[in-house]
């Protein structure tokens, strides 16, 4: 077990990789009275072309599979793995994303038996095809309820306007129609593919005593066998620099029409510091700029162009990124002509050394304030782990950032054939 | 675990918490102003705290204001407007970097409590009202989210059950506020109810994280004192109907799935004997993933993706919610009553509830770890007069008997059914 200690931010992280490869890092806060445990695998909605384990031939597996898959990890021949926990007083959950699926709990007592719950649960499959069959009703509501949303349909219609083959066009959870297809066998072969523990990592933080949480870990890995674990190859669809979709709309029951706008950002296969910079800067300059603070969005919000649930969001990974801006509009057309203009201004612009400061002491304070959440260091320790990323470097990062850096940034950025518009209409009806 | 503890201070003025606590490595501020519930004024309240973070009298713009706090690295502060059983409360939260992690000479906390002190008690004015760009702006983008509700069909549903099922009683009463009296609101309207807000609403401030105590007192008394104000509970007592007969209703919108909501009155408020057996009652009952709710609704018969409970602690409800296909009405209603009935009649164990205490006691704890949350908590306490301190209240959790969770199962009342569906599905 080696300790990573973090003067200014008074942390101390402790790190091991177990025999089988499992990742396992422990954060503890004694003054807390909470305990979260977050068990994930590198392995997400994106993840739909391999080679499964032991095979020579790669396959294609139905839409949604890695969410239905985290559904059905709960399940057991004889219970309910919520049970369990229940009993031991914790909460369980668990979520997919594009290239991640997590189990997680918190719980007050008996933090040792949860957590052995937690190993043990997401290491001993049992899927069968009654069970698969009656998930689908479930998640198939899980899909309805999103479709009534309309931030989720204008979130998602922007990524499937820019992608015109890269899986993260596709809905995390698949389709009604694509999740009929999915037999147990599937289920086994993603499951024996990316449940490897050396494809996972385990995040232990809050009340806990270190030493004693990596034995019982230790002890716990070492009782179950694994195959020797091949490295896991993946294949992703070649994708275009180019967006899929210039403009495209929807119609929905909406009060206010939605418009968004979209940016491809370009694949650099960044990892580590630099992928960190990258993701710092965007999310400092689309602040400035478009924070209630920047000279854009007071432009467009005193044009009643835009209301208060005007948002933008970046996410960069390795094999792909996007930033999306936008919310509610009376005039989305208007408004969506306005925020691409913007967009192109932002190469002609330069933050001054003044205001790039405050942007830095803002990016500091957030960083802070994320940071009295168990939950987020956890997660977000992960995340960058697996992006080659140490999540309590990030505050001498954001330190040395400058604007000359932005404005480098900036050059870069963005060209007219990597943005697309995405609007949600109210239906006109009588 | 260490319990946070709380001192309370009569101020000039207003009550003034302390907490010291050293979990986070911020310091929380937040400022409480109640008043009872009415339709006259509540649509001001919902414009007030948005306008209020408009502008100062010396920031004069939202730029140079947001900039400030910025500058503060990146000190937050929001709003909410919320319903107590039948009073009001505008909840102003401000959040900013302990001075011990950051290299800074500059007095960080000091400066963030003058900011917030200015947002309250020192907003942009001209001649007798408050700035009429920002408070038609404002206005505009209010209507906006009275009438965007209904894009959240959740939110949208548990609206229409509550203007159904509460008429007439204060409860019903919308927090953002109705579009149609907002023509009346003028700048000078506005200020004039603002006024009358920040001298006579009840006052709390809450302050919590790493710190001296002295020291926060001293801040706390010279930005937020309020000469001259009693500082009066002005309380409007919670009104609980008698339910006389089930009321069902339908109603159909462009949705592919339908919103089957239950509105039921538990006759129980925090506060009083039986609340604890409440909070059992209702995690048996459709509270946590192992409950009946989502073990019948989802698991057994895969209708739904959620169906849970959750209880009002000031008004005496008990909330069912579940989003169902729009062909399954009849099926997940009965479902529902059936698991009302079961619990009526005992159909759980002993284990069951011990369990439930736990899964209480374990998010209790966890509430508090949040520095808002332990401030809810205690702020519910101090409203129904029930303040005790954390390991008492888990005691009283963990004394509840079976027996007891049964006999609140058959004190609470079905008083409402709630469907809100596609324009062709079943009924």
């Amino acid at each position: 077990m080696e300790a990573l200690v973090y003067k200014q931010l008074n942390e101390t992280v402790y790190q091991e990789t177990m025999d089988n490869g499992l990742k396992v890092f422990l954060l503890s806060k004694p003054e807390m009275a909470k305990t979260f445990g977050i068990f994930t695998t590198n392995y997400g909605s994106i993840d739909q072309t391999f080679t499964p384990i032991g095979k020579d031939e790669s396959v294609t597996v139905p839409e949604g599979i890695a969410h239905f898959l985290e559904h059905k990890l709960f399940e057991k021949e004889d219970r309910d793995v919520f049970q369990d926990f229940t009993r031991l007083g914790a909460s369980a959950n668990a979520f997919t994303s594009f290239t991640k699926t997590a189990y997680l709990f918190t719980a007050t007592s008996q933090i040792e038996k949860n957590v052995q719950t937690l190993l043990n649960f997401v290491q001993d499959p049992y899927f069968s095809e009654e069970s698969v069959e009656k998930e689908k009703g479930i998640i198939a509501q899980e899909i309805r309820m999103y479709d009534d949303q309309p931030d989720w349909r204008s979130f998602f219609g922007t990524i499937q306007s820019l992608y015109h083959k890269h899986p993260v066009k596709v809905d995390i959870a698949g389709t009604v129609e694509s999740i009929q297809d999915i037999t147990k066998d599937d289920l086994y072969t993603c499951y024996e593919t990316f449940y490897h523990p050396s494809n996972m990592v385990l995040f232990v933080a809050g009340n806990i005593e270190p030493e004693a949480m990596m034995d019982l870990i230790r002890e716990n890995q070492s009782q179950k066998e694994f195959p020797d674990a091949p490295e896991i190859n993946r294949s992703y669809p070649e994708e275009p620099e180019s967006v899929a979709k210039k403009e495209h709309s929807i119609t929905m029951p909406v009060t206010t029409a939605k418009a968004m706008v979209g940016v491809k950002e370009k694949v650099k296969d960044l990892s580590g510091e630099e992928l960190l910079r990258s993701e710092l800067l965007s999310g400092m300059i689309l602040d400035y700029y478009f924070s209630k603070s920047g000279a854009f969005y007071e432009e467009l919000y005193k044009d009643d162009l835009i209301d208060d649930s005007f948002q933008f969001e970046t996410e960069l990974d390795r094999h792909f990124g996007f930033t999306i801006l936008g919310g509610d509009s009376r005039k989305p057309d208007q408004m969506a002509a306005r925020v691409k203009e913007m967009l192109h201004e932002l190469k002609e612009q330069r933050i001054s050394d003044e205001d790039f400061t405050r942007m830095k002491r803002k990016k500091i304070g957030q960083f802070m304030r994320a940071l009295n959440s168990l939950e987020f260091i956890a997660n977000q320790f992960t995340h960058y782990h697996t992006l080659g990323v140490d999540l309590f470097e990030v505050l001498p990062v954001i330190e040395s950032l400058t604007a000359d850096d932005a404005e480098r940034y900036l050059q870069n950025w963005l060209d007219e054939e990597a943005i697309s518009v995405f609007q949600v209409k109210p239906q006109t009806d009588a | 675990m260490k319990l946070t503890k709380e001192t309370l201070l009569e101020k000039d003025g207003y009550r003034l918490h302390i907490l010291p606590s050293k979990k986070y490595k911020t310091i929380t501020i937040v400022a409480k102003f109640k008043a009872p519930l009415k339709r006259e004024g509540i649509t001001e309240r919902a414009l007030l705290p948005h306008v209020l973070q408009k502008a100062t009298n010396n920031h004069p713009n939202v730029r140079s204001l947001q900039s400030a706090f910025e500058n503060l690295y990146g000190t937050a502060l929001s709003s909410d407007g919320s319903k107590k059983g039948e009073n009001h409360v505008i909840s102003f939260r401000m959040e900013v970097v302990n001075e011990t992690y950051l290299n800074d000479q500059e007095p960080i906390l000091e400066k963030a409590f003058q900011l917030f002190h200015e947002v309250l008690f020192d907003p942009k004015v001209e001649g007798d009202g408050f700035d009429e760009s920002i408070v038609n702006r404002e206005k505009q983008t209010l209507e906006q989210r009275i009438t965007s509700i209904k894009d959240d069909k959740m939110s949208y549903a548990n609206l229409r059950l509550m203007d159904q099922m509460c008429e007439n009683e204060p409860y019903s009463l919308h927090v953002h506020g109705y579009q149609e009296d907002l023509k009346g609101i003028t700048k000078e309207k506005l200020y004039n109810y603002y006024r009358e807000m920040i001298t006579k609403d009840m006052l709390d401030v809450y302050v919590i994280g790493d710190m001296d105590q002295e020291a926060m007192e001293k801040m706390a008394d010279q930005y937020f004192s309020r000469k001259g104000s009693s500082n009066k509970d002005d309380d409007q007592a919670s009104v609980s109907k008698k339910v006389e007969k089930v009321n069902e209703i339908v109603e159909r919108e462009e949705v592919n799935q339908g919103k089957l909501h239950f509105g039921y009155r538990t006759y129980t408020k925090f506060g009083d004997d039986d609340y604890y057996a409440l909070q059992i009652f209702n995690g048996i009952f459709g509270g946590f993933p192992s409950s009946k709710l989502f073990m019948n609704v989802r698991e057994k018969h895969s209708l739904a993706y959620y169906a849970a409970s959750r209880f009002e602690s000031h008004k005496g409800l008990l909330l069912v919610f579940s989003g169902i296909d729009p062909k399954d009405f009849d099926q997940a209603k009965s479902i529902i009553m059936e698991q009302m009935d079961a619990m009526k009649k005992g159909d759980f164990t002993e284990e069951q509830v011990e369990e439930t205490k736990e899964q209480v006691v374990n998010q209790l704890q966890e509430t508090m770890d949040n520095a808002n949350g332990l401030i809810e908590v205690l702020y519910h306490q101090m409203l129904s007069g029930a303040e005790m301190p954390a390991d008492e209240l888990i005691e009283n959790v963990r004394k509840v008997s079976k027996q007891a969770v049964v006999q609140m199962a058959n004190k609470i009342e079905l008083d409402t059914i709630y469907f809100l569906t596609s324009k062709e599905g079943g009924e």
